[in-house]
Parts: structure tokens; sequence; C-alpha cells
């Protein structure tokens, strides 16, 4: 296992958080991925890269600046995206009763590690 | 968007709505082109089906001499245009895909949408003998009518 995957699996040890990834936000490919079985990382990973960027325009065209987390809810879970710098981000797939709140700080705490 | 197997023109279709991308290609592994969306001259189709399927033998015969399982897949990322080059079965056959996109689209989001195309194909296709492999006395008639249908002349 390698450092990514390291702070990947911490993500994933949030009850509730079924995968978690590394993702190359220009081209949408993954980096890195700690993913529980039935989870196409791939799939994930181009449409979340891609979401993330129209969002991040849409606020760029608002006057906005650019957002740090993007946390879209479903009717059965939700994704989560938070800027890790160096055009990565790291993305999770949560379930109805994930916490998210744990989750995020989760996301933050992997994306300041890559950072350092 | 014209294919010359009129079951490709569906699944095609929705790759090209999802994907946005510019120029698309589908051919079999002797380089006879089966589809094509973007091209407007039929010299551009010729060329590029000659060198995707040139570029997936090379792969093959590579990835031969290295021992490794076959290659299937070539992605070359560049500023303002990418390409993707990908083989894959069908029940027709090995067929390559060679798409060239923006940067409006995603290397991602190619990858994700042609392995939805080459699912629907693998589905869509009728029931057949496997085409006989072209032989070079008849390559350049079928060629010829591969493009006439293509491009309408």
């Amino acid at each position: 296992m390698n450092a990514y995957q390291e702070l990947l699996c911490r993500v994933t040890d949030v009850r509730g958080i079924r995968a978690a990834m590394l993702v190359s936000e220009e081209d949408g490919l993954v980096v890195a991925e700690s993913l529980s079985e039935g989870v196409d990382g791939a799939a994930v990973a181009a449409l979340a890269a891609s979401l993330t960027l129209r969002i991040r325009r849409s606020a760029a065209s608002a006057g906005h600046s650019a957002p740090a987390v993007v946390q879209m809810r479903a009717e059965r879970g939700a994704l989560l995206t938070l800027q890790a710098g160096d055009g990565l981000l790291v993305v999770a797939i949560a379930d109805r009763e994930a916490n998210l709140g744990l989750a995020r700080l989760e996301l933050r705490e992997a994306a300041s590690r890559l950072h350092a | 968007m014209r294919a010359i197997e009129p079951w490709v023109t569906q699944p095609l279709q929705a790759f090209l709505d999802d994907s946005n991308a510019r120029l698309t290609l589908l051919m079999t592994t002797a380089g006879q082109v089966v589809a094509q969306d973007g091209f407007t001259r039929s010299v551009d189709v010729m060329a590029a089906s000659a060198l995707g399927a040139g570029i997936i033998a090379s792969l093959d015969a590579l990835a031969e001499v290295m021992g490794s399982g076959r290659f299937t897949a070539v992605l070359h990322q560049g500023s303002k245009q990418s390409l993707y080059l990908r083989a894959f079965d069908t029940p027709r056959g090995r067929w390559i895909g060679l798409v060239v996109f923006g940067t409006d689209t995603s290397a991602g989001l190619v990858q994700v949408f042609f392995k939805d195309l080459a699912d629907r194909i693998a589905i869509a296709a009728p029931a057949s003998l496997p085409t006989a492999a072209p032989l070079a006395a008849t390559f350049e008639h079928e060629l010829n009518a591969s493009l006439r249908s293509l491009f309408g002349r």
C-alpha cells in the first residue's frame, strides 16, 4: 500500500464511506483509490472531476471564488469532492447513513497531507 | 455520423452525445472502416484508419516482445487536442476505436463512455459468422466501397 492509498484508507475508515479516490482534476483519471466492491472507480472519477470542473466554472462566471468542497446529496447517498492542490481532487462516495461531517474532516486531512 | 453497418449507429450516437468527441472512427484491426464521425474528407479517414490499425498492430508486437499481455489502449494527451486509441473485442471480431477530443471533455470521460460504447456494440451486434480477414486482392475494393458508403460518393 503506498502513501496515497494509506491516506485514502483513513477516509474509507469513516463509517458509511464506500470509496475514496485521488483524481486528476483536468483529465478525470484515478491516481489512487480505496474502493469497496461494486464501485466503478474510473467512472466515478471521470464524472466527479467533470462535474467539479463545471461547478468551478459556474462559480467563476457568477463572480465567486472556486468552491473548496463540493457536496452532492442524492436519495441514497452523497458524493464529496475536495481540492487537494496540484491539480488533484479527493473524491468520496458516502452512503445515506454516513457521517458527512467526519468524512469532510478526513478529506481535508488527506488533502493537507498531500500538500505537506 | 456515417456507419457502414446500421446497428452501430445507435451505440455510436450515444457515445458521441456523452463524450463530446471531435472525431471518432471505428475500424477493424485490418483498417477497414466501420463508422466515422467528424471527418469531412475520405482521404483523412483512409489515413487515420491505416495509422490507427498500424499503431495497434505495433502495440501487439511490442507486447509479444515484452512477454506481456495485449496492450489495448493508447492515450496521447496534447494541450488542445488528445487522442484515444483502443482495441476491443466484438462479436464481429476485434475492432479499434480512434477518438480525438478537446478540452471540453476529459480523458477519463472519453475512456468511461468508450467502454460503454464497446459494451453496447457487443450487445447490439447481430449474430452472424465472423468477418473473414481481408485478402490483399480484395482489400482496396472493400476499402473503396466502405469510403463510398461513408461519404456518399
